[in-house]
């Protein structure tokens, strides 16, 4: 049984935890829309993006000409897993998930003989994956530094990935991150980026049209198409921006709960106890005036 | 024929300008070129330089680095990796890409590809820039 000093320590403890959670839950919340008007803002520009190399995908991708980056390197041996987690902990599940959709991954590509290859964006993920996969890391990218992310970070990346693909090291890359799709549910994706591959969107309003190109079609991809991994990765990352933030919002919601739940707990044990030793005491007193 | 076309200006940050436009003058990969309403269907990349969007009643500018740009019946979209307003670019800003070019130019030479003409194009097209604004 503790005694009160401690009951009311310990009270005090997690009253202050308390106000930490909920303190960092309304800096996730405020972080949130700002990491969600920033997707928003980056989306006319994917999309279109998308769309228009889409077309021109469609159009030249036949050829044996085609660039590499779209058409592969005729193999698919080695496969590059790049990872994007979060700097952070204190998000619940948010990490643990996107590492372990890679890990899935990683175990089929190991299973059917290919090699693996890990890049990680961001300190969480590293951590994870060292513990099993230490062989088949070949870099890190550290963006703790970075307060707000630009698509000059998604460029760096991209240079990365693209300066290793032109050497030769890996012929698949793909992507992992999270899709936000609300508060309390992140969606882990994996996106291949290279060779590139472009969904036709629906809108039969750009394949109908036929373009004039300037230069020809061929300069147009072999231009585009490295700046379509980039605006791939600025995408991903934006979108684990706000998921980052959604799962530590609600990982702080359900933090704050359980610290008022349990300080309700705590305090009827307190009373309890103080209650107790009034009676204990009044007998005592009691006791005592009777035996007089 | 209608007067104005739709026109959307867009970097990967943000929407930079959308609206209703008499012409558009695009700093092209092979020539600058000027988009007006019912222009043939285009897609061109860009090259460093400076997009002319007039409007009814007034003209703004915007600096420009790679991207391309797509004329078609419906609009005119230039999606740009990088776009700033004309009168908030910087000699230092300039500087800075202008040293990001020459590095390139540098690296380009040493692996020795052909590469090296697109990046002393960028150089120049970049300097070029710098010079055609005066800063």
């Amino acid at each position: 049984m503790p005694s009160l000093k401690d009951l009311k320590n310990r009270i005090e403890s997690v009253k202050s935890t308390r106000k930490i959670t909920k303190a960092m839950q309304m800096v996730a919340a405020a972080k949130l829309r700002r990491a969600q008007d920033a997707a928003e803002m980056a989306r006319p520009y994917a999309e279109r993006f998308n769309a228009v190399m889409a077309g021109l995908a469609a159009s030249v991708g036949g050829s044996d000409s085609a660039p590499k980056l779209l058409s592969g390197t005729g193999s698919d041996q080695v496969h590059l897993l790049v990872v994007m987690t979060s700097e952070r902990g204190l998000c619940g599940g948010f990490n643990t998930n996107i590492v372990k959709k890679a890990k899935t991954h990683a175990e089929d590509l190991r299973a059917k003989g290919k090699t693996v290859k890990i890049l990680t964006v961001g300190k969480k993920g590293r951590d994870q994956l060292k513990r099993d996969y230490a062989d088949a890391f070949v870099g890190h990218v550290d963006l703790s530094e970075v307060k707000k992310v630009g698509y000059a970070d998604a460029q760096n990346i991209a240079k990365d990935v693209l300066a290793r693909f032109d050497a030769g090291d890996f012929d698949v890359a793909t992507l992992f991150y999270s899709k936000f799709v609300n508060v309390v549910s992140q969606d882990p994706q994996a996106l291949q980026i290279i060779p590139a591959k472009f969904e036709d969107t629906g809108e039969d309003e750009g394949a109908s049209t036929l373009y004039d190109y300037e230069p020809d079609e061929e300069a147009i991809l072999a231009d585009l198409l490295p700046r379509g991994v980039a605006t791939q990765i600025f995408a991903g990352l934006l979108e684990n921006g706000a998921s980052e933030q959604g799962a530590r919002m609600s990982a702080m919601d359900n933090a704050t709960r359980n610290a008022g739940e349990m300080i309700d707990k705590l305090t009827i044990q307190y009373n309890r106890s103080r209650q107790a030793v009034i009676t204990n005491e009044l007998i005592e007193i009691i006791s005592g005036a009777e035996a007089l | 024929m209608a007067d104005t076309i739709q026109f959307d200006l867009v970097s990967p940050e943000r929407s930079l300008a959308s609206l209703e436009v008499k012409a558009v003058q695009i700093p092209g990969a092979d020539g600058d070129l000027t988009a007006m309403p019912d222009h043939a269907p285009l897609i061109t990349t860009l090259r460093p330089g400076i997009l002319t969007v007039e409007a009814p009643g007034e003209t703004s500018e915007y600096v420009v680095f790679g991207g391309f740009a797509e004329i078609g019946a419906s609009g005119i979209s230039v999606l740009a990796e990088k776009a700033v307003p004309k009168g908030e670019m910087t000699r230092a800003d300039l500087d800075a890409m202008v040293e990001e070019a020459r590095a390139a130019v540098e690296t380009a030479k040493a692996s020795d590809d052909n590469l090296v003409d697109d990046a002393v194009k960028l150089l120049a097209d970049m300097e070029a820039l710098g010079t055609h604004m005066s800063l």
